[in-house]
Protein backbone atom coordinates (compact mmCIF):
# COMPACT_ATOMS: atom_id res chain seq x y z
CA UNK A 1 0.00 0.00 0.00
CA UNK A 2 1.13 3.34 -0.80
CA UNK A 3 2.31 5.60 1.80
CA UNK A 4 0.16 9.28 2.48
CA UNK A 5 2.63 10.78 4.48
CA UNK A 6 6.60 9.15 3.63
CA UNK A 7 9.61 11.17 5.04
CA UNK A 8 12.73 9.54 4.23
CA UNK A 9 16.05 10.93 5.35
CA UNK A 10 14.50 14.20 6.40
CA UNK A 11 16.34 16.96 8.01
CA UNK A 12 16.05 20.30 9.25
CA UNK A 13 18.65 22.82 10.71
CA UNK A 14 17.44 26.63 11.45
CA UNK A 15 19.32 29.13 11.02
CA UNK A 16 20.99 29.53 14.66
CA UNK A 17 22.36 26.23 13.55
CA UNK A 18 19.47 24.24 15.79
CA UNK A 19 18.99 21.28 14.59
CA UNK A 20 15.40 20.11 14.90
CA UNK A 21 15.37 17.00 12.98
CA UNK A 22 17.71 14.14 12.41
CA UNK A 23 17.39 11.69 9.84
CA UNK A 24 13.39 11.35 9.86
CA UNK A 25 11.86 8.25 8.08
CA UNK A 26 8.07 7.74 8.35
CA UNK A 27 5.51 6.14 6.62
CA UNK A 28 2.00 6.56 7.48
CA UNK A 29 -0.50 4.86 5.92
CA UNK A 30 -4.61 5.70 4.71
CA UNK A 31 -6.96 5.34 6.70
CA UNK A 32 -5.10 5.36 9.95
CA UNK A 33 -4.64 7.58 13.15
CA UNK A 34 -1.37 8.03 14.02
CA UNK A 35 -0.17 9.68 17.04
CA UNK A 36 3.58 11.49 16.95
CA UNK A 37 4.61 11.95 20.91
CA UNK A 38 7.34 13.40 22.35
CA UNK A 39 8.13 15.76 25.04
CA UNK A 40 8.34 19.76 24.01
CA UNK A 41 10.76 20.97 21.92
CA UNK A 42 11.12 17.02 20.55
CA UNK A 43 10.31 18.25 16.69
CA UNK A 44 6.79 16.93 16.66
CA UNK A 45 5.87 20.63 14.99
CA UNK A 46 8.97 21.37 13.24
CA UNK A 47 8.09 17.59 11.27
CA UNK A 48 4.17 18.85 10.72
CA UNK A 49 5.30 22.18 9.26
CA UNK A 50 7.60 20.73 7.04
CA UNK A 51 5.22 18.14 5.65
CA UNK A 52 2.67 20.80 5.41
CA UNK A 53 4.75 23.81 3.74
CA UNK A 54 5.03 26.34 6.59
CA UNK A 55 8.73 25.58 7.32
CA UNK A 56 11.16 24.63 4.64
CA UNK A 57 13.16 21.48 4.76
CA UNK A 58 17.35 21.21 5.07
CA UNK A 59 17.65 17.82 3.47
CA UNK A 60 15.85 14.64 2.67
CA UNK A 61 12.44 13.26 0.82
CA UNK A 62 8.70 14.27 2.03
CA UNK A 63 5.90 12.77 0.38
CA UNK A 64 2.42 13.57 1.16
CA UNK A 65 -0.81 11.58 -0.93
CA UNK A 66 2.08 10.28 -3.53
CA UNK A 67 3.41 13.91 -4.47
CA UNK A 68 6.45 15.30 -3.45
CA UNK A 69 6.01 18.24 -0.91
CA UNK A 70 8.62 20.49 -2.99
CA UNK A 71 8.12 19.55 -6.56
CA UNK A 72 4.32 18.89 -6.52
CA UNK A 73 3.41 21.21 -4.02
CA UNK A 74 0.00 22.15 -5.10
CA UNK A 75 -0.95 18.38 -5.42
CA UNK A 76 0.27 17.34 -2.05
CA UNK A 77 -1.09 20.73 0.12
CA UNK A 78 -4.54 19.70 -1.78
CA UNK A 79 -4.33 16.49 0.71
CA UNK A 80 -3.77 17.95 3.60
CA UNK A 81 -5.33 20.04 6.24
CA UNK A 82 -3.53 21.44 9.48
CA UNK A 83 -4.90 22.10 12.66
CA UNK A 84 -1.96 24.12 14.29
CA UNK A 85 -1.33 24.15 17.79
CA UNK A 86 -1.48 28.28 18.52
CA UNK A 87 -5.10 29.37 18.36
CA UNK A 88 -4.79 31.75 15.34
CA UNK A 89 -8.02 32.88 14.19
CA UNK A 90 -8.91 35.88 12.17
CA UNK A 91 -10.90 38.10 14.77
CA UNK A 92 -13.53 40.05 12.93
CA UNK A 93 -14.66 37.27 9.92
CA UNK A 94 -17.70 35.61 10.98
CA UNK A 95 -17.39 31.74 11.51
CA UNK A 96 -19.16 31.36 7.96
CA UNK A 97 -17.04 33.78 6.23
CA UNK A 98 -13.55 32.01 7.67
CA UNK A 99 -14.18 28.85 6.82
CA UNK A 100 -15.50 29.38 3.03
CA UNK A 101 -12.42 31.29 2.72
CA UNK A 102 -10.21 28.46 3.31
CA UNK A 103 -11.93 26.34 1.15
CA UNK A 104 -11.40 28.73 -1.67
CA UNK A 105 -7.67 29.14 -0.53
CA UNK A 106 -7.08 25.38 -1.08
CA UNK A 107 -8.43 25.94 -4.25
CA UNK A 108 -11.91 24.54 -4.38
CA UNK A 109 -15.42 25.58 -5.55
CA UNK A 110 -17.91 26.93 -2.64
CA UNK A 111 -19.67 24.21 -1.75
CA UNK A 112 -22.21 25.86 0.91
CA UNK A 113 -23.73 22.18 1.66
CA UNK A 114 -20.38 20.73 3.01
CA UNK A 115 -19.36 24.03 4.67
CA UNK A 116 -22.82 23.38 6.57
CA UNK A 117 -22.05 19.87 7.44
CA UNK A 118 -18.89 20.84 8.80
CA UNK A 119 -19.84 23.27 10.92
CA UNK A 120 -23.14 21.34 12.16
CA UNK A 121 -20.82 18.52 12.93
CA UNK A 122 -18.79 20.68 14.88
CA UNK A 123 -22.04 21.50 16.71
CA UNK A 124 -20.92 25.73 15.06
CA UNK A 125 -23.63 25.96 12.86
CA UNK A 126 -25.92 28.44 15.43
CA UNK A 127 -22.30 30.24 15.47
CA UNK A 128 -21.96 30.67 11.90
CA UNK A 129 -22.78 34.47 11.61
CA UNK A 130 -20.65 35.27 14.84
CA UNK A 131 -17.76 36.87 14.62
CA UNK A 132 -14.59 34.75 15.44
CA UNK A 133 -13.19 37.18 18.18
CA UNK A 134 -16.87 36.49 20.04
CA UNK A 135 -16.16 32.82 20.54
CA UNK A 136 -14.80 30.90 23.50
CA UNK A 137 -11.54 29.27 23.11
CA UNK A 138 -13.37 26.08 23.27
CA UNK A 139 -15.83 27.32 19.94
CA UNK A 140 -12.36 29.03 18.39
CA UNK A 141 -10.52 25.74 18.54
CA UNK A 142 -13.59 24.23 16.22
CA UNK A 143 -13.34 26.92 13.51
CA UNK A 144 -9.91 25.84 13.28
CA UNK A 145 -11.01 22.21 12.80
CA UNK A 146 -13.27 23.35 10.33
CA UNK A 147 -11.41 25.88 8.52
CA UNK A 148 -9.22 22.51 8.48
CA UNK A 149 -11.92 20.52 7.12
CA UNK A 150 -13.37 23.14 4.71
CA UNK A 151 -11.70 21.93 1.52
CA UNK A 152 -12.24 18.21 2.18
CA UNK A 153 -8.54 16.40 3.15
CA UNK A 154 -7.40 13.30 2.96
CA UNK A 155 -4.87 13.60 5.58
CA UNK A 156 -5.56 15.63 8.31
CA UNK A 157 -3.02 17.18 11.27
CA UNK A 158 -4.09 17.67 14.68
CA UNK A 159 -1.65 19.69 16.56
CA UNK A 160 -1.99 19.31 19.76
CA UNK A 161 -6.10 19.89 19.03
CA UNK A 162 -7.48 19.36 22.55
CA UNK A 163 -4.63 21.49 24.30
CA UNK A 164 -6.54 23.79 27.04
CA UNK A 165 -10.41 22.26 26.06
CA UNK A 166 -12.75 20.99 28.42
CA UNK A 167 -13.09 17.55 28.75
CA UNK A 168 -17.21 17.48 26.64
CA UNK A 169 -15.19 19.09 23.98
CA UNK A 170 -12.12 16.44 24.16
CA UNK A 171 -14.94 13.77 24.02
CA UNK A 172 -16.47 15.32 20.99
CA UNK A 173 -13.38 15.81 19.21
CA UNK A 174 -12.52 12.17 19.60
CA UNK A 175 -15.42 11.37 18.31
CA UNK A 176 -15.33 13.26 15.42
CA UNK A 177 -11.74 12.25 14.58
CA UNK A 178 -13.22 8.76 14.52
CA UNK A 179 -15.88 9.66 12.28
CA UNK A 180 -13.03 10.70 10.12
CA UNK A 181 -11.22 7.75 10.30
CA UNK A 182 -14.49 6.12 9.13
CA UNK A 183 -14.47 8.38 6.03
CA UNK A 184 -11.14 7.50 4.80
CA UNK A 185 -9.30 10.14 6.15
CA UNK A 186 -5.76 9.65 7.53
CA UNK A 187 -5.12 11.24 10.89
CA UNK A 188 -1.76 12.77 12.40
CA UNK A 189 -1.96 13.62 15.68
CA UNK A 190 0.39 15.09 18.25
CA UNK A 191 -0.69 15.24 22.33
CA UNK A 192 0.81 15.69 24.98
CA UNK A 193 -2.61 14.06 26.56
CA UNK A 194 -0.98 10.57 26.26
CA UNK A 195 -4.27 9.05 27.25
CA UNK A 196 -5.83 10.57 24.02
CA UNK A 197 -3.35 8.74 21.78
CA UNK A 198 -4.13 6.23 23.90
CA UNK A 199 -7.85 5.86 23.02
CA UNK A 200 -7.77 6.46 19.79
CA UNK A 201 -4.30 6.10 18.10
CA UNK A 202 -3.85 3.00 15.77
CA UNK A 203 0.27 3.82 15.54
CA UNK A 204 2.41 4.95 17.97
CA UNK A 205 5.80 7.37 16.83
CA UNK A 206 7.77 8.96 19.77
CA UNK A 207 10.02 11.81 18.85
CA UNK A 208 12.81 12.32 21.29
CA UNK A 209 15.74 15.49 20.07
CA UNK A 210 14.64 15.51 16.70
CA UNK A 211 14.98 11.02 16.21
CA UNK A 212 11.95 9.18 15.94
CA UNK A 213 13.05 7.17 18.29
CA UNK A 214 10.10 3.90 17.84
CA UNK A 215 6.91 3.72 15.33
CA UNK A 216 4.90 0.85 16.37
CA UNK A 217 1.96 -0.45 16.28
CA UNK A 218 -0.03 0.66 19.88
CA UNK A 219 -1.61 -2.73 20.80
CA UNK A 220 1.40 -4.33 19.90
CA UNK A 221 3.90 -1.43 21.68
CA UNK A 222 1.92 -1.51 25.31
CA UNK A 223 1.72 -5.31 24.93
CA UNK A 224 5.74 -5.66 23.95
CA UNK A 225 7.11 -2.63 26.51
CA UNK A 226 4.12 -2.22 28.55
CA UNK A 227 4.44 -4.10 32.12
CA UNK A 228 1.85 -5.72 34.36
CA UNK A 229 1.75 -5.63 38.26
CA UNK A 230 0.23 -8.19 40.53
CA UNK A 231 -0.63 -6.56 43.86
CA UNK A 232 -1.29 -9.11 46.57
CA UNK A 233 -2.54 -8.31 50.20
CA UNK A 234 -1.07 -10.95 52.82
CA UNK A 235 -2.94 -11.84 55.69
CA UNK A 236 0.01 -11.86 57.97
CA UNK A 237 3.24 -9.45 57.52
CA UNK A 238 6.65 -10.49 56.42
CA UNK A 239 9.29 -8.85 58.37
CA UNK A 240 11.24 -9.64 54.84
CA UNK A 241 11.37 -11.36 51.43
CA UNK A 242 12.14 -14.78 51.48
CA UNK A 243 14.80 -16.07 50.40
CA UNK A 244 12.75 -18.34 47.61
CA UNK A 245 11.48 -15.04 46.06
CA UNK A 246 14.40 -13.36 45.50
CA UNK A 247 14.98 -13.89 42.25
CA UNK A 248 11.76 -13.31 40.95
CA UNK A 249 10.92 -9.25 39.96
CA UNK A 250 8.75 -8.62 43.59
CA UNK A 251 9.28 -6.65 46.24
CA UNK A 252 7.88 -6.10 49.76
CA UNK A 253 5.94 -3.12 50.86
CA UNK A 254 6.98 -0.72 53.32
CA UNK A 255 4.36 -2.62 55.96
CA UNK A 256 5.43 -5.77 55.33
CA UNK A 257 1.36 -6.49 54.17
CA UNK A 258 1.81 -6.42 50.71
CA UNK A 259 3.46 -8.15 47.66
CA UNK A 260 4.09 -6.18 44.40
CA UNK A 261 5.34 -8.43 41.49
CA UNK A 262 6.22 -6.80 38.10
CA UNK A 263 5.92 -8.69 35.27
CA UNK A 264 6.49 -8.54 31.14
CA UNK A 265 2.90 -8.24 29.54
CA UNK A 266 4.09 -11.16 26.69
CA UNK A 267 5.37 -13.21 30.09
CA UNK A 268 2.51 -13.37 32.35
CA UNK A 269 1.23 -16.80 32.75
CA UNK A 270 4.07 -18.60 33.23
CA UNK A 271 5.36 -16.09 35.71
CA UNK A 272 1.99 -16.07 38.12
CA UNK A 273 1.40 -19.38 38.24
CA UNK A 274 4.91 -19.87 39.25
CA UNK A 275 5.06 -17.51 42.67
CA UNK A 276 1.80 -18.25 43.74
CA UNK A 277 3.01 -22.45 43.68
CA UNK A 278 5.71 -20.37 45.41
CA UNK A 279 3.76 -19.08 48.10
CA UNK A 280 1.63 -21.78 48.66
CA UNK A 281 5.03 -23.83 49.35
CA UNK A 282 5.70 -21.12 51.56
CA UNK A 283 2.36 -21.32 53.59
CA UNK A 284 2.49 -17.41 52.60
CA UNK A 285 -1.78 -17.06 53.02
CA UNK A 286 -2.83 -13.57 50.69
CA UNK A 287 -6.57 -12.24 51.00
CA UNK A 288 -6.71 -10.32 47.40
CA UNK A 289 -5.19 -9.95 44.42
CA UNK A 290 -5.06 -7.21 41.87
CA UNK A 291 -2.97 -6.61 38.72
CA UNK A 292 -2.80 -3.25 36.75
CA UNK A 293 -1.22 -2.94 33.34
CA UNK A 294 0.77 0.00 32.53
CA UNK A 295 -0.41 2.83 30.65
CA UNK A 296 0.88 4.07 27.48
CA UNK A 297 1.95 6.99 29.46
CA UNK A 298 4.37 4.99 31.63
CA UNK A 299 5.73 3.56 28.36
CA UNK A 300 6.56 7.03 27.08
CA UNK A 301 8.10 8.04 29.92
CA UNK A 302 10.29 5.61 30.09
CA UNK A 303 11.14 5.50 26.58
CA UNK A 304 11.65 9.59 26.67
CA UNK A 305 13.64 9.39 29.51
CA UNK A 306 16.12 6.31 28.48
CA UNK B 1 -3.86 28.01 -11.49
CA UNK B 2 -5.53 28.27 -8.27
CA UNK B 3 -7.87 31.46 -8.89
CA UNK B 4 -10.50 30.34 -5.91
CA UNK B 5 -7.10 30.93 -3.87
CA UNK B 6 -6.42 34.46 -5.49
CA UNK B 7 -10.22 35.18 -5.28
CA UNK B 8 -10.59 33.75 -1.73
CA UNK B 9 -7.21 36.30 -0.50
CA UNK B 10 -8.81 39.35 -2.60
CA UNK B 11 -12.30 38.73 -1.42
CA UNK B 12 -10.82 38.46 2.20
CA UNK B 13 -8.94 42.26 1.72
CA UNK B 14 -11.67 43.90 0.17
CA UNK B 15 -14.24 42.46 2.80
CA UNK B 16 -11.83 44.21 5.07
CA UNK B 17 -11.91 47.37 3.64
CA UNK B 18 -15.47 47.88 3.75
CA UNK B 19 -15.30 46.77 7.85
CA UNK B 20 -12.50 49.60 8.10
CA UNK B 21 -14.52 52.17 5.64
CA UNK B 22 -13.57 55.21 7.83
CA UNK B 23 -10.57 54.76 8.06
CA UNK B 24 -9.81 53.32 4.83
CA UNK B 25 -11.99 55.82 2.65
CA UNK B 26 -13.32 58.47 4.79
CA UNK B 27 -9.91 59.56 6.33
CA UNK B 28 -7.72 59.81 3.25
CA UNK B 29 -10.75 61.34 1.66
CA UNK B 30 -11.14 64.29 4.31
CA UNK B 31 -8.04 65.29 4.57
CA UNK B 32 -7.00 65.66 0.88
CA UNK B 33 -10.23 67.96 0.72
CA UNK B 34 -8.82 69.92 3.45
CA UNK B 35 -5.94 70.18 0.88
CA UNK B 36 -8.02 71.06 -1.45
CA UNK B 37 -9.75 73.62 0.70
CA UNK B 38 -6.85 75.48 2.00
CA UNK B 39 -4.68 75.61 -0.72
CA UNK B 40 -7.13 75.05 -3.51
CA UNK B 41 -9.92 77.61 -2.58
CA UNK B 42 -8.29 79.42 0.03
CA UNK B 43 -4.51 80.43 -0.90
CA UNK B 44 -4.75 79.08 -4.29
CA UNK B 45 -7.14 82.16 -5.41
CA UNK B 46 -4.49 84.58 -4.23
CA UNK B 47 -1.44 82.58 -6.02
CA UNK B 48 -0.72 82.95 -9.41
CA UNK B 49 -1.14 80.17 -12.40
CA UNK B 50 1.32 77.60 -13.08
CA UNK B 51 2.34 76.49 -16.94
CA UNK B 52 -1.41 78.52 -17.08
CA UNK B 53 -2.99 76.31 -15.07
CA UNK B 54 -4.93 77.70 -11.71
CA UNK B 55 -2.97 76.80 -8.61
CA UNK B 56 -5.62 75.17 -6.94
CA UNK B 57 -6.19 72.39 -10.45
CA UNK B 58 -1.88 72.33 -10.73
CA UNK B 59 -1.83 70.19 -7.62
CA UNK B 60 -4.41 68.26 -7.78
CA UNK B 61 -2.41 65.34 -9.51
CA UNK B 62 0.01 65.76 -6.88
CA UNK B 63 -2.44 65.35 -3.87
CA UNK B 64 -4.31 62.33 -5.61
CA UNK B 65 -0.72 60.74 -5.90
CA UNK B 66 0.12 61.53 -2.22
CA UNK B 67 -3.40 59.74 -1.21
CA UNK B 68 -2.53 56.96 -3.40
CA UNK B 69 1.02 56.05 -2.67
CA UNK B 70 0.02 55.98 1.34
CA UNK B 71 -2.84 54.03 0.84
CA UNK B 72 -1.37 51.96 -1.41
CA UNK B 73 1.75 51.15 0.70
CA UNK B 74 -0.84 50.94 3.45
CA UNK B 75 -3.36 48.60 2.41
CA UNK B 76 -0.68 46.12 1.14
CA UNK B 77 1.33 46.22 4.21
CA UNK B 78 -1.10 45.51 7.14
CA UNK B 79 -2.47 43.10 4.39
CA UNK B 80 0.04 40.46 4.56
CA UNK B 81 1.38 41.83 8.08
CA UNK B 82 -1.67 41.40 9.76
CA UNK B 83 -1.72 37.15 8.92
CA UNK B 84 1.99 37.59 10.75
CA UNK B 85 0.83 39.01 13.12
CA UNK B 86 -2.04 37.19 14.55
CA UNK B 87 -0.02 33.96 13.30
CA UNK B 88 -2.96 33.07 10.76
CA UNK B 89 -0.28 33.46 8.07
CA UNK B 90 0.28 29.63 8.36
CA UNK B 91 -3.01 28.90 6.54
CA UNK B 92 -1.74 30.93 3.37
CA UNK B 93 1.69 29.01 3.52
CA UNK B 94 0.42 25.95 3.73
CA UNK B 95 -2.21 26.26 1.02
CA UNK B 96 -1.71 25.13 -2.70
CA UNK B 97 -1.18 29.19 -3.65
CA UNK B 98 1.93 29.92 -5.59
CA UNK B 99 3.74 32.95 -4.56
CA UNK B 100 2.55 34.83 -7.78
CA UNK B 101 -0.77 33.84 -6.59
CA UNK B 102 -0.67 35.21 -3.14
CA UNK B 103 0.84 38.69 -4.50
CA UNK B 104 -2.30 38.99 -7.01
CA UNK B 105 -4.73 38.38 -4.05
CA UNK B 106 -3.01 40.73 -2.16
CA UNK B 107 -1.47 43.65 -3.90
CA UNK B 108 -4.67 43.11 -6.27
CA UNK B 109 -7.03 44.36 -3.29
CA UNK B 110 -4.53 46.86 -2.40
CA UNK B 111 -4.20 48.19 -5.51
CA UNK B 112 -7.95 48.63 -6.37
CA UNK B 113 -8.71 49.42 -2.96
CA UNK B 114 -6.42 52.59 -4.12
CA UNK B 115 -7.31 52.87 -6.83
CA UNK B 116 -11.49 53.46 -6.27
CA UNK B 117 -9.99 55.65 -3.58
CA UNK B 118 -8.06 57.60 -5.67
CA UNK B 119 -11.06 57.82 -8.33
CA UNK B 120 -13.55 59.45 -5.23
CA UNK B 121 -10.87 61.80 -4.40
CA UNK B 122 -10.63 62.93 -7.88
CA UNK B 123 -14.49 62.95 -7.67
CA UNK B 124 -14.75 64.93 -4.40
CA UNK B 125 -11.90 67.50 -5.63
CA UNK B 126 -14.52 68.87 -8.54
CA UNK B 127 -16.59 69.80 -5.55
CA UNK B 128 -13.39 72.76 -4.52
CA UNK B 129 -11.52 72.93 -7.58
CA UNK B 130 -12.55 73.08 -11.61
CA UNK B 131 -10.26 70.69 -13.12
CA UNK B 132 -10.20 68.85 -16.84
CA UNK B 133 -8.49 65.78 -17.28
CA UNK B 134 -6.74 66.18 -21.36
CA UNK B 135 -5.66 62.38 -21.29
CA UNK B 136 -8.62 60.03 -19.49
CA UNK B 137 -6.90 56.77 -20.77
CA UNK B 138 -3.11 58.15 -19.25
CA UNK B 139 -4.73 59.11 -16.17
CA UNK B 140 -6.34 55.69 -15.27
CA UNK B 141 -2.99 54.03 -16.69
CA UNK B 142 -1.06 55.94 -14.10
CA UNK B 143 -3.51 55.57 -11.71
CA UNK B 144 -3.46 52.00 -12.09
CA UNK B 145 0.85 51.55 -12.54
CA UNK B 146 1.29 53.57 -9.53
CA UNK B 147 -1.38 52.10 -6.98
CA UNK B 148 -0.25 48.64 -8.29
CA UNK B 149 3.69 49.76 -8.31
CA UNK B 150 3.67 51.06 -4.53
CA UNK B 151 1.35 48.22 -3.24
CA UNK B 152 4.08 46.03 -4.34
CA UNK B 153 6.15 48.40 -2.39
CA UNK B 154 3.76 48.02 0.75
CA UNK B 155 3.58 44.49 0.48
CA UNK B 156 7.51 44.41 0.94
CA UNK B 157 7.21 46.59 3.72
CA UNK B 158 4.35 44.41 5.06
CA UNK B 159 7.15 41.24 4.78
CA UNK B 160 9.95 43.20 6.27
CA UNK B 161 8.29 44.50 9.15
CA UNK B 162 8.22 42.66 12.85
CA UNK B 163 6.34 45.67 14.18
CA UNK B 164 3.96 47.76 13.81
CA UNK B 165 6.01 50.65 14.39
CA UNK B 166 8.05 49.79 11.21
CA UNK B 167 4.62 49.83 9.28
CA UNK B 168 4.38 53.20 9.69
CA UNK B 169 8.15 54.27 9.27
CA UNK B 170 8.37 54.35 5.57
CA UNK B 171 5.19 55.60 4.86
CA UNK B 172 5.59 58.61 7.18
CA UNK B 173 9.51 59.36 7.04
CA UNK B 174 10.53 58.40 3.19
CA UNK B 175 7.50 58.12 1.68
CA UNK B 176 5.52 61.43 2.82
CA UNK B 177 8.90 63.71 2.38
CA UNK B 178 9.10 62.64 -1.21
CA UNK B 179 6.03 63.39 -1.91
CA UNK B 180 6.03 67.21 -0.56
CA UNK B 181 9.26 67.80 -2.02
CA UNK B 182 8.54 66.15 -5.38
CA UNK B 183 6.44 68.90 -6.81
CA UNK B 184 2.97 68.02 -5.66
CA UNK B 185 2.70 71.92 -4.70
CA UNK B 186 5.00 73.59 -7.32
CA UNK B 187 6.56 72.50 -10.59
CA UNK B 188 10.36 71.70 -10.18
CA UNK B 189 11.06 74.56 -12.77
CA UNK B 190 10.37 76.93 -9.89
CA UNK B 191 13.82 74.93 -7.49
CA UNK B 192 17.12 76.61 -7.74
CA UNK B 193 19.04 74.74 -10.71
CA UNK B 194 20.82 72.98 -8.06
CA UNK B 195 17.95 71.92 -5.85
CA UNK B 196 15.95 70.67 -10.11
CA UNK B 197 18.90 68.27 -10.52
CA UNK B 198 18.41 66.67 -6.75
CA UNK B 199 14.78 66.48 -7.23
CA UNK B 200 15.67 63.93 -10.47
CA UNK B 201 17.09 61.74 -7.66
CA UNK B 202 13.43 61.60 -6.07
CA UNK B 203 11.31 58.75 -8.03
CA UNK B 204 7.94 60.65 -6.66
CA UNK B 205 9.18 63.44 -9.46
CA UNK B 206 8.26 60.99 -12.42
CA UNK B 207 4.98 60.09 -11.16
CA UNK B 208 3.39 63.33 -10.39
CA UNK B 209 5.36 64.32 -13.30
CA UNK B 210 3.48 61.55 -15.49
CA UNK B 211 -0.09 62.15 -13.67
CA UNK B 212 0.01 65.46 -14.31
CA UNK B 213 0.87 65.38 -17.96
CA UNK B 214 -2.19 63.21 -18.43
CA UNK B 215 -4.63 66.18 -16.73
CA UNK B 216 -2.98 69.61 -18.56
CA UNK B 217 -0.88 67.80 -20.91
CA UNK B 218 2.19 69.28 -18.82
CA UNK B 219 5.36 68.01 -16.93
CA UNK B 220 8.54 68.85 -15.27
CA UNK B 221 10.13 65.57 -17.21
CA UNK B 222 9.24 63.86 -20.31
CA UNK B 223 6.10 61.51 -20.07
CA UNK B 224 8.08 58.90 -21.67
CA UNK B 225 10.57 58.87 -18.47
CA UNK B 226 7.74 59.18 -16.10
CA UNK B 227 6.46 55.78 -17.81
CA UNK B 228 9.90 54.34 -17.62
CA UNK B 229 10.99 55.09 -14.53
CA UNK B 230 7.48 54.10 -13.24
CA UNK B 231 8.30 50.87 -14.94
CA UNK B 232 11.90 50.34 -13.11
CA UNK B 233 10.64 50.93 -9.69
CA UNK B 234 7.92 48.28 -10.33
CA UNK B 235 10.71 45.87 -11.75
CA UNK B 236 12.54 46.64 -8.69
CA UNK B 237 9.68 45.92 -6.05
CA UNK B 238 8.86 42.55 -8.19
CA UNK B 239 12.20 41.04 -8.13
CA UNK B 240 12.16 42.09 -4.16
CA UNK B 241 9.30 40.09 -3.90
CA UNK B 242 10.35 37.20 -6.27
CA UNK B 243 13.67 37.03 -3.56
CA UNK B 244 11.43 37.21 -0.71
CA UNK B 245 8.98 33.81 -1.92
CA UNK B 246 12.38 32.29 -3.09
CA UNK B 247 14.31 32.56 -0.10
CA UNK B 248 11.29 32.65 2.04
CA UNK B 249 12.73 36.00 3.88
CA UNK B 250 10.67 36.17 7.18
CA UNK B 251 7.38 34.06 5.72
CA UNK B 252 9.26 30.43 6.01
CA UNK B 253 11.64 29.64 8.78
Amino acid sequence: MQPDISVKHLNKIYEDGFQALKDVNLEIYPGEIFALLGPNGAGKTTLISIICGIVNKSDGEVKAAGHDIVKQYRKAREAIGLVPQELNTDSFETVWDAVSFSRGLFGKAPKPAHIEQVLKDLSLWDKRNNRIMSLSGGMKRRVMIAKALSHEPRILFLDEPTAGVDVELRRDMWEMVRKLRENGTTIILTTHYIEEAEEMADRIGVIRQGEIILVEDKNRLMSKLGKKELRLQLQQKLDKLPGELTLEPIELSEDGYELIYTFDSQQQQAGVARLLRTLGDLDIEYRDLQTRESSLEEIFVGLVHE
Amino acid sequence: MNLYGVKAIYKFEMARMKRTIMQSVLSPVISTCLYFVVFGSAIGSRMGDIDNISYGAYIIPGLVMLSLLMQSISNASFGIYMPKFSGTIYEVLSAPVSYVEIVLGYVGAATTKAVILGLIILATAKLFVDYSILHPFWMFSFLVLTAMTFSLFGFIIGIWADGFEKLQIVPMMIVTPLVFLGGTFYSIDMLPEIWQTISLFNPVVYLISGFRWAFYGVSDVHVGISVGMTMVFLTMCMTAVWWIFKTGYRLRS
